[in-house]
């Protein structure tokens, strides 16, 4: 029973952190809550269907569609966050010329919610597919006993869920004008990581070259098995033995989100005025 | 704007890593490796491949569960269906000893022998 609940926390684990962020991310934005549950309820479905077609995944472009499928869900939950980033950073500019607090609160309403829910879906489809294939397993097998499979794998989902629970509420105590700051720099930190792991499977399908096997270890130090190892592989893609290719894409995705957040939002520092800083040192909690 | 940055990025990592590692010519001439995975355990435990080339391992699930193959030092993850065989590519490897496991079932322990 622990055994189940350990292995289902761990998959949940990293689709409720980004859940977690994706919730203070869009902290204050009307109708966030139907778009992120519409993401999660999404990728429920998604990873039913994938568990169910598992075999045929794995056979299918000659024995590499799984990584190949996985490397495909991997970046284009990267291109939703960066595109999600880049339109944040565009956007700041805006409400901070506008300087009105209404104006902004309406307009923050338009946000592209639907990438962030389509990032939700995507991660929850890939980690939820091998939950599902998991628990089957141990159905199928059928000695653990139903009873003990579903309380480990509700205790693994709570614990999971727990964690995405903590980073949200870690997250809404930052003041609100730093808040959006410190979620962007979380996402783009989120989108390396995962263009890091793309890479992986990528390499693993025999797609790429791996740029040097093992470009460093810190096993020693942080094992990947570990539950701090875990959550940081999850949040800034945290590999003890990382091969070199999964570094260029990490510092490939850093760099182009990061210089396209920039190139858009190069102007926001220059209108923004200085008096609708200072003159509300307190947080602002708008549409709560 | 893509394919430069990744242009500027790749050329140094390349240069770097090529001056630090065996560059070794990219051919699976060796004949695919099978490990079974039978009654929770790799059969063989213990598997020995030539270093410096690229292998193929082919994962033979004869469980009536799913798997996962998964090595943290080798970057390899697949989940085998159950009565299924997956292949898997590994190297070109440097000597050494890599571990894998069985990640829906962790006590599945086995190593990988590169000499």
């Amino acid at each position: 029973m622990l055994a189940t609940a350990i292995i289902v926390f761990r998959e949940v684990l990293e689709a409720a952190l980004i859940v977690g962020i994706v919730m203070a991310a869009s902290q204050g934005v009307p109708n966030r809550g139907f778009w992120v549950g519409s993401g999660v309820a999404g990728g429920l479905f998604g990873a039913v269907v994938v568990a169910g077609f598992a075999e045929t995944l794995a056979a299918a472009m000659e024995g590499i569609g799984q990584e190949v499928f996985n490397a495909g869900i991997l970046f284009a939950a990267v291109a939703m966050l960066g595109w999600h980033n880049i339109w944040m950073r565009r956007h700041a500019s805006e409400l901070a010329a506008a300087a009105n607090r209404l104006g902004a609160a309406v307009r923050a309403g338009s946000r592209p919610l639907w990438a962030l829910a389509f990032a939700v879906g995507l991660a929850v489809l890939r980690e939820g597919s091998e939950v599902v294939l998991f628990l089957y397993g141990i159905a199928a097998a059928g000695d653990g006993g139903a009873g003990a499979m579903a309380l480990g794998g509700s205790l693994g989902l709570a614990a999971g869920v727990a964690a995405g629970a903590g980073i949200y509420f870690g997250l809404v105590h930052i003041p609100m004008r730093h808040l959006f700051a410190v979620t962007s720099w979380l996402i783009l930190l989120l989108a390396a990581g995962m263009a890091s792991q793309a890479a992986a499977f990528l390499l693993q399908a025999d797609l790429l070259p791996p740029l040097g096997q093992t470009v460093w270890d810190t096993s020693f130090l942080l094992a990947d098995q570990s539950l701090t190892g875990r959550i940081l592989h999850a949040l800034v893609g945290y590999t003890a033995q990382p091969a070199g290719i999964q570094l260029v894409f990490y510092l490939a995705t850093l760099l182009i989100i990061g210089s396209l957040m920039r190139l858009v939002g190069g102007t926001a520092r220059a209108v923004r005025p200085q008096g609708s800083r200072a003159s509300h040192p307190a947080r602002l909690q708008p549409g709560e | 704007m893509h394919s430069i940055a990744l242009m500027l990025l790749v050329r140094p990592f390349a240069l770097l890593l090529a001056l630090g590692t065996v560059v070794a010519p990219v051919l699976a001439d060796d004949p695919p490796v099978t490990i079974a995975i039978r009654d929770h355990q790799f059969v063989p435990s213990e598997v020995r491949v030539p270093a410096n080339t690229k292998v193929e391992l082919i994962i033979r699930n004869e469980q009536t569960t799913p798997a996962e193959f998964e090595s943290t030092s080798l970057h390899r993850e697949k989940v085998v269906p159950p009565g299924t065989a997956a292949s898997v590519f590994v190297g070109p490897l440097k000597p050494g000893r890599y571990e894998f496991f069985d990640d829906f079932n962790t006590a599945t322990r086995g190593v990988l022998v590169a000499q």
